[in-house]
């Protein structure tokens, strides 16, 4: 109990005090995971959209995959995407491997299935509430699928979120294609699984409750932003 | 006068039920309202008539393309302002940003609430809504227009400023082809009245006759219960 508070004392100085080092780790992850969050918004999106609207071979086939890969192992991923990016793979020749772009192309194929997946549930409700207005309107499925991600752009910020919190919470993935590298490619998770099995508590323990509290700090304001949008627009 | 729309032995089955059944008619009056009970198939008549359900057996035939709208019996606002869901219909259809905004205002003026064009539409009563639902439809200038039981959801003042628009659009010469179950609107809107019980339909009269001599036990008992 008293190496906990000691470590947590330390942690919150470490907090409090700034430190360059930490700044950038706690940087670094927020970049990587929200670029792959947008990433997986632009793909996970309209593709979650079509699934729920449009009409194709292969569309429930699709539907079942996708909610399968929302809880696809981010080491498998990190493993995959490895083997892609090394120097014998396919996209070897781009020397990406222990890059934080390479950070970024796994955390987005983690992370775009589940906002697929999650998307089309949103998409799928507002379907059913404006198919019918939709098509007497002469909208065609494409179109339709457009209009009703706009449509429910607030609950959609759900799906964002629920993908960045995957994101900036996973160590396989980033470990394996960023290899933790001081200074270039370290994060918040790969540091503290690091620091923890160095029995650098302190460290760990500060970027634990930055990670946290980074997480309940968006959580709250995409709570608190959905309350706003659905007083105003209804 | 020559039939506008022709339904040819038209049927609908669904899991097995029968909705609509072989339902062979003209429609060639500029006023047609669909009378019937609750489950009769009204509804899914019109949904077959406008193309938003596909027969199962039978053909709707238009032996003229003629451009058509439709208002449901509960309007679906998207999330954006009055004018925006108004302008939305006109933006599919390709007319520019200009033209669009002009045309979306002056149909929430011909349904009496220019001031709501900047209110969000979600926010909006039910009966502003469904009148903005009919600005919608009208902007769309369309030949013919179904309605759905356009009141059955509203407050009687509501209800009488619907009507009084759907009288509006019909008298502008856009043909109507509507459902209700409320007598009194049907006598007051109707040239003609096709009387449907359990997907068939029974009658297909001038609305003067329809009321004074029903031709069958069904729409008289129908008559009778209703009022």
């Amino acid at each position: 109990m008293n190496e906990i508070s000691a470590s947590l004392a330390l942690a919150l100085d470490l907090v409090a005090g700034g430190e360059s080092r930490l700044a950038a780790i706690v940087l670094l992850s927020l970049k990587v995971s929200l670029g792959a969050t947008l990433m997986a918004c632009a793909l996970g999106m309209p593709l979650g959209a079509l699934l729920s609207v449009g009409r194709f071979p292969g569309r429930r086939v699709l539907i079942v995959l996708f909610n399968g890969l929302m809880g696809l192992p981010p080491v498998v991923v990190g493993l995959l995407v490895y083997l892609l990016l090394s120097r014998a793979g396919p996209l070897g020749q781009f020397g990406l491997l222990f890059t934080p772009t390479a950070m970024v192309i796994a955390q987005t194929v983690l992370v775009a299935p589940i906002i697929a997946a999650l998307t089309r549930q949103v998409i799928d409700d507002e379907w059913r509430e404006h198919r019918e207005q939709l098509r007497s309107l002469g909208a065609s499925r494409p179109r339709a699928a457009r209009t009703l991600l706009w449509n429910a752009r607030f609950a959609l910020t759900t799906a964002a979120l629920a993908g960045f919190g995957r994101a900036i919470a996973e160590v396989g993935a980033v470990m394996i294609v960023g290899g933790n590298i001081d200074g270039v490619t370290r994060v918040m998770t790969t540091t503290i699984a690091l620091e923890t099995s160095k029995g650098d508590l302190p460290l760990a323990l500060a970027l634990g409750v930055i990670l946290i509290t980074v997480v309940l700090t968006l959580n709250a304001g995409a709570y608190l932003l959905r309350q706003w949008a659905e007083r105003r627009w209804g | 006068m020559a039939p506008w729309l022709r339904l040819e032995a038209l049927g609908l089955t669904e899991n097995g039920v029968r909705i609509v059944e072989d339902v062979s008619l003209k429609v060639s009056h500029g006023r047609t309202l669909i009378l019937g009970p609750n489950g009769a198939g009204k509804s899914t008549l019109l949904r077959l008539m406008h193309g938003l359900l596909r027969p199962s057996a039978g053909h709707v035939v238009w032996p003229r393309a003629l451009m058509q709208a439709m208002v449901f019996q509960r309007p679906v606002m998207l999330r954006a302002t009055a004018l925006a869901n108004i302008e939305y219909g006109l933006k599919l259809r390709g007319i520019p940003a200009e033209a669009r905004r002009r045309q979306a205002l002056a149909a929430l003026t011909r349904v009496g609430l220019p001031e709501l064009a900047a209110r969000q539409a979600r926010r909006c009563s039910g009966g502003e809504q469904q009148r903005i639902a009919l600005a919608r439809a009208w902007a769309l200038a369309p030949q013919v227009l179904f309605l759905d039981e356009p009141t059955a959801s509203l407050d009687p003042h509501s209800s009488r400023e619907v009507e009084r628009i759907i009288g509006e659009i019909a008298e502008a010469g856009t043909k109507i082809v509507m459902t209700t179950h409320n007598l009194g609107q049907a006598r007051r809107l109707a040239d003609e009245v096709i009387y449907l019980e359990e997907g068939r339909v029974l009658e297909q009269t001038p609305v003067d006759e329809f009321f004074r001599r029903p031709r069958t036990s069904a729409a008289t008992t129908f008559i009778r219960d209703e009022r």
